[in-house]
């Protein structure tokens, strides 16, 4: 059992006509309906929905208050290494860049963590490229039990792993993984990674179901917006959630949709998409599906953000560095991509809070978990 | 006497409203809203307090002679986590109260009866007071009853749906037959919902999302605290019968040979 003769049932040329094809009707009848459907999500996405957005703005505004109130979750990313043996077109740490590569040691990590926790970061995304011999589960073992005394919530963002290593490590405190197949679209995936074992789509498609049937406690899905038609592929991510909560029901899910920033010396977006877009986007996920935790990071402007987290965002990033040692060790090194918004926490906290949202630092607990702190 | 005390295990409630502290958009406005609310019972989830600070922002707005706490196990999905977690709650919040939440099910947080129930019996012989939060099934709460739970908290409709109470059918046989308070939890999304459970007999309800996200949050409180003594008030004043408004019938075929 996999997602893969799903995914396989439904070709890309297909996903995309039925897309464009869809009509002002049928956005009118995704928007009445009760419960929405994957025909209706793609209806949500369509260029016909676009004179809705403020109705779909609304909606997802009264949806996102129902569930999650007046809230809005913090976390930071911490980077602990930028090794990789990927060559992946748009990355700054991709193989063939020439760039110093540091992995930090659990002294660092700690000084790293220092830095956060002032901040009152209690949640924190470990990122990592892919160094199997350096950065391997042992590496990542080691993190866990370094990092976990000082943070109430662990998610890693990091090569896909076998399902064993993901067992062995979510007793260590691992409890979301966040894995993007960057595009559903299986000749462009290869033409973006031509090189290291990210270039095996299969096995790639695959991880969700590897961490579902390991018991992840929360997973992450997404895509790389830019490399492909962002319509086409959000809905191949719609479809994936869609099988993955039927079949791990156990587990929470969250979803992001990164946009293609600029890099070191790197691909420039095939496709642009437009912040009333990126707007449509949200709001159809969460039209879509009303638990689903939506989240967005550093990448966006400050401008756009402030305004997102009003429509169906539950999680926001802020002061985030993306070079490993980037908040204490070696602020000054290069990172994975460029930040557009460069508020600290504190003031984005602030924003929020002026805003009518609490911002919520911890939400989680190992002890759910029998583990002590 | 009308709004006669609420008692469960060794306490005594003169409120009938059980609240909860999430959604608000501060925690100052949720100190506001629970004391314009009258609630002397409320639910905190453990994951979202650091029970190691002592000045945790969630609980230094509760420190009110007129609160105690209610740690609930949210989060956790097996009877093992739960028992697990509770007792660091007892240790860290000095309580051995403790609401039961089990939902394995993060979509809908749908209880999970089986582990509830084995982790209610647990914690019972554990000492700790259980208010267990379940499905609206009548069987269960007779088994939970048994177990020695100190009352049993049923859901009126899913979680956060705000939709009332789409399981009267099955909470009015709860009531009717339950040996411990009945505690309607999740789904009360209107002072009306609440009325209508006290009416019915229910001992009490806990909300939390329909007072947290509505527009005035204190306003909602006080709403709700008089729809809660107004339902138990009719309660105790025993509701007459629903009047059948059918007309007298001039012939009666069906008894007209009673009078031959």
């Amino acid at each position: 059992m996999s997602f893969r003769p799903i995914f396989e049932a439904h070709p890309w040329g297909e996903v995309k006509a039925s897309i464009y094809a869809k009509t002002a009707a049928d956005v009118e009848r995704a928007l009445a309906a009760p419960r929405r459907t994957l025909e209706d999500f793609k209806a949500l996405i369509s260029p016909a929905a676009g004179p809705y957005l403020e109705q779909m703005a609304q909606l997802s505004q009264q949806l996102t208050r129902k569930r999650f109130g007046n809230t809005v979750q913090l976390y930071a990313p911490l980077y602990l290494s930028n090794e990789c043996q990927n060559i992946c077109t748009y990355c700054g740490f991709s193989l063939d860049n020439k760039i110093a590569r540091r992995t930090l040691s659990s002294v660092e990590m700690l000084q790293e963590a220092a830095v956060l926790n002032d901040w009152g970061y209690e949640h924190v995304l470990l990122v990592t490229g892919e160094a199997n011999q350096t950065v391997g589960v042992d590496y990542l073992e080691k993190a866990l039990r370094t990092l976990r005394p000082h943070f109430a919530h662990l998610s890693m963002e990091v090569q896909p792993l076998d399902q064993e290593d993901y067992e062995r490590l979510i007793p260590e405190g691992l409890n979301t993984v966040l894995v993007y197949q960057e595009t559903y679209h299986r000749d462009d995936y290869k033409k973006h990674h031509p090189k290291g074992k990210k270039s095996n789509f299969n096995y790639r498609l695959d991880t969700p179901d590897r961490l579902g049937r390991a018991g992840i406690h929360k997973m992450g899905l997404g895509v790389l917006i830019g490399l492909e038609d962002w319509r086409t592929d959000c809905f191949y991510t719609a479809l994936h959630l869609d099988y993955l909560e039927k079949t791990y029901w156990q587990t929470k899910y969250s979803l992001s949709f990164p946009r293609l920033r600029p890099a070191e010396g790197l691909l420039q977006p095939k496709v642009e998409m437009s912040d009333r877009e990126l707007v449509q986007l949200i709001c159809a996920y969460r039209l879509l599906n009303e638990e689903v935790e939506l989240s967005i990071s550093t990448r966006e402007s400050p401008v756009f953000r402030d305004h997102v987290v009003k429509l169906g965002i539950t999680s926001i990033s802020a002061g985030s560095k993306t070079n490993p040692g980037g908040y204490a060790v070696a602020p000054e090194s290069l990172e994975q991509f460029e930040i557009s918004d460069e508020r600290s926490p504190a003031e984005i906290a602030a924003m929020l809070r002026r805003q009518g949202y609490e911002p919520v630092w911890k939400d989680w607990d190992a002890t759910l978990v029998g583990l002590a702190r | 006497m009308l709004n006669k005390n609420l008692v469960i295990a060794d306490r005594t409630f003169s409120s009938r409203l059980f609240t909860g502290t999430g959604k608000f958009s501060s925690s100052v406005l949720m100190e506001k809203a629970l004391l314009a609310s009258g609630s002397e019972l409320v639910t905190v989830a453990l994951k979202r307090v650091d029970v190691a600070d002592a000045e945790d922002d969630i609980l230094r707005h509760l420190s009110h002679p007129q609160f105690s706490l209610l740690p609930n196990t949210s989060g956790v999905r097996t009877a093992r986590e739960a028992v697990f977690a509770a007792q660091l709650a007892r240790e860290a919040l000095e309580t051995n109260w403790l609401k039961l939440e089990i939902h394995p099910d993060p979509k809908y947080l749908l209880p999970d009866p089986i582990e509830t129930l084995k982790a209610a019996e647990e914690l019972v012989k554990l000492g700790f007071v259980v208010l267990p939060y379940i499905h609206a099934d009548p069987v269960l709460c007779k088994r939970l009853e048994e177990v020695g739970v100190a009352s049993v908290m049923p859901l009126g409709s899913p979680i956060g749906s705000n939709k009332g109470l789409l399981t009267r059918e099955f909470l009015e046989i709860i009531i009717g037959q339950s040996k411990v308070p009945v505690v309607v939890d999740a789904g009360i999304g209107a002072p009306s919902h609440a009325a209508a459970a006290l009416e019915m007999g229910a001992d009490a309800v806990l909300v939390n999302t329909a007072i947290a996200v509505a527009g005035n949050p204190v306003a909602m409180a006080t709403a709700f605290k008089m729809a809660v003594e107004a339902g138990r008030m009719a309660y105790e004043a025993r509701l007459a019968a629903p009047v059948a408004h059918a007309e007298a019938v001039a012939s009666s075929p069906l008894t007209a040979f009673l009078d031959m």
